[in-house]
């Protein structure tokens, strides 16, 4: 890996390049606009295929932000506009007329906080597998367990499917939100601070959880917690006010940011 | 400045001190004042009905007669009571689907720019005085709606159906359906404006968890944010109903006003409100006690259907 995009002035922004083939969602120069608020400015950043990119930053920095145009979830809200490309296996999932349902069905999401939604634990993980496919009583059983299994949930619920998925603890809301993600086999986990509403034990979980799932997906991870991001990941990608600062492995990052305001950030200095 | 912090306080009882027992009995004295309210209410319409209560029993809720001819009086409220129930129960059926589709395109679909006229639109309709609605329903409404509904409807039931019974009465315009009609459009802004703010109230995540999964809009409120409002949403249904229940004037106008037991959808009849409101004036004796009676029902038909929302509010068994 090199650093190619060294600016003169002492290394204000470093992005390393990694190799074109195994990138599975290539952002490139992404503008975000809250009405007329400017806060993504010209992100460009590869995720690998199968592989565990965090995001890290102080808060307001936009990684959440960037986060939700990748499944294009800005699209609920009127006035939240996205311009540059987001090319998903060679296409541009930014241009018009993409099916947002194929599309997040391609690419889940993890939130902060747990979103049970207000039925049976069964019905939670099944709830996006009906959308798309029709499956007969024993597939869907299968996949459903199958899923919670994946998302380390299973031995805990198996014998109270059928009770609501509200009367779980929050760690184990979070799992099932991820099990209900994963059980419309997407391509792509895209994580939104998920252990940050969950207590140390529970988020140890979902790390070990991540840690199962990276092999097969392509997860982005926001995290505020930067242990968490030098656990969990192989590359880390620092944002500070709307600009990707740093982006590398992860190890090399942790141990020797190359960026003033990434070696701040990862020192403690500010953030 | 800096001198104003360095200097030692000056402590004396905080402000508040005195005040608080007063405020906390101020605050006891309105809670019980409307508790006993309510009590005497009761008690009054007992006392005041007793007479009619205890001379027909039981068949004061039963009976179907409603003669207030001094010579042969004979008080059987089963034609209001079912009035009541009916119009409130079709005004409900008719108005809650509507008001669920307004408040769903309030928060999930109106553009940002017609959300405020509309929810303000909404929001006046509920303000407007039901005796207007009834002046309107009788002049406007009953009019064009036995020309063009009951009369072809009357028409095009098939002879000994069941239709022919559930459509018959006098084609006028006025009767059971054309009063439930009305109640429904009054209804309907009260509930569609609850409904609305308790989708408000269905957290940004939640919604996105199911956008996110790739539902579409009508996935999502019928499969997330409809069952995670349930118990709200069954609360502002029963408020809807006790006002159905209450609604005297609009009814009055154009539910025809007959007593006894209404034959069809179409046949005039009468609720319990707008029979007090029709009589009162001239009742004296039993009649008067009669119409006390039958305050009394409507009071405990009232009650029963605030206490079932409260049963189905507590029970928290499947969310």
């Amino acid at each position: 890996m090199t650093l190619v995009d060294t600016l003169p002035n002492g290394l204000d922004v470093s992005i390393a390049k990694i190799d074109q083939s195994v990138v599975k969602l290539d952002v490139q120069n992404l503008d975000f606009f809250y009405g007329k608020n400017r806060s993504l400015k010209s992100v460009s950043i590869p995720f690998e295929a199968n592989a565990v990119t965090a995001l890290i930053g102080p808060s307001g920095c936009g990684k959440s932000t960037l986060l939700r145009t990748l499944n294009r979830m800005y699209a609920l809200y009127p006035g939240q506009k996205a311009t540059g490309k987001i090319m998903l296996d060679g296409e541009d999932i930014l241009r018009p007329g993409v099916n947002l349902s194929m599309l997040r069905a391609k690419i889940g999401m993890v939130f902060q906080k747990p979103t049970p939604f207000p039925m049976s634990i069964f019905d939670n993980v099944a709830f996006g597998v009906r959308l798309y496919e029709t499956l007969n009583k024993t597939d869907m059983a299968e996949r459903v367990e199958e899923s919670l299994r994946r998302a380390a949930l299973w031995d805990e619920v198996k014998d109270k499917l059928q009770t609501s998925g509200l009367g779980l603890s929050g760690g184990q809301q979070q799992r099932l939100c991820v099990a209900r993600c994963i059980a419309v086999k997407p391509e792509i986990l895209l994580l939104d601070e998920p252990t940050s509403a969950l207590d140390p034990i529970s988020s140890a979980k979902l790390e070990e959880t991540v840690t199962q799932l990276k092999n097969d997906y392509t997860i982005i991870i926001v995290t505020h917690n930067l242990g968490q991001a030098a656990r969990v990941s192989k590359y880390t990608g620092f944002m500070y006010l709307g600009e990707l600062v740093e982006f590398g492995e992860t190890g090399e990052m942790f141990t020797r940011p190359v960026t003033t305001r990434g070696s701040d950030y990862i020192t403690g200095r500010f953030g | 400045m800096s001198n104003a912090l360095n200097a030692p306080p000056r402590r004396t009882t905080p402000r508040g001190f005195h005040i608080e027992p007063i405020f906390e009995m101020l605050c006891f004295a309105a809670a019980t004042a409307l508790l006993a309210a309510l009590g005497g209410v009761l008690v009054s319409l007992v006392i005041g009905g007793w007479p009619a209560l205890s001379k027909f029993g039981f068949g004061f809720i039963t009976g179907v007669t409603w003669d207030p001819n001094p010579d042969h009086e004979v008080y059987g409220a089963a034609g209001p009571i079912i009035g009541t129930l009916i119009t409130s129960a079709v005004a409900l059926a008719m108005a809650l689907p509507i008001a669920g589709g307004v408040a769903f395109f309030l928060v999930e679909l109106c553009p940002p720019i017609l959300r405020r006229p509309i929810g303000t639109a909404v929001e006046l309709l509920a303000g407007i005085p039901s005796i207007v609605y009834g002046m309107w329903g009788l002049f406007v409404f009953a009019p064009l709606f036995a020309k063009n509904i009951e009369m072809p409807l009357m028409a095009a039931a098939p002879v000994g159906s069941v239709w022919e019974t559930l459509f018959s009465g006098i084609p006028n315009g006025s009767g059971i359906l054309a009063a439930s009609i009305i109640l429904a459009i009054m209804i309907l802004p009260f509930m569609a404006a609850t409904l609305r703010e308790l989708l408000n109230t269905v957290p940004a995540q939640v919604r996105e968890s199911a956008y996110g999964l790739g539902a579409t809009t009508a996935e999502v409120v019928m499969s997330v944010t409809l069952p995670y409002v349930r118990r709200g949403a069954i609360g502002a249904v029963m408020l809807g109903l006790g006002r159905a229940l209450g609604e005297t004037m609009a009814v009055t106008f154009i539910i025809g006003n007959s007593h006894g037991f209404p034959k069809g959808l179409f046949d005039s009849g009468s609720t319990i409100a707008s029979t007090i409101a029709n009589e009162f004036n001239e009742a004296s004796g039993l009649q008067s006690a009669a119409l006390i009676a039958l305050g009394l029902v409507l009071f405990v038909i009232t009650f029963i259907v605030l206490a079932l929302a409260r049963l189905l509010l507590r029970n928290p068994a499947k969310v």
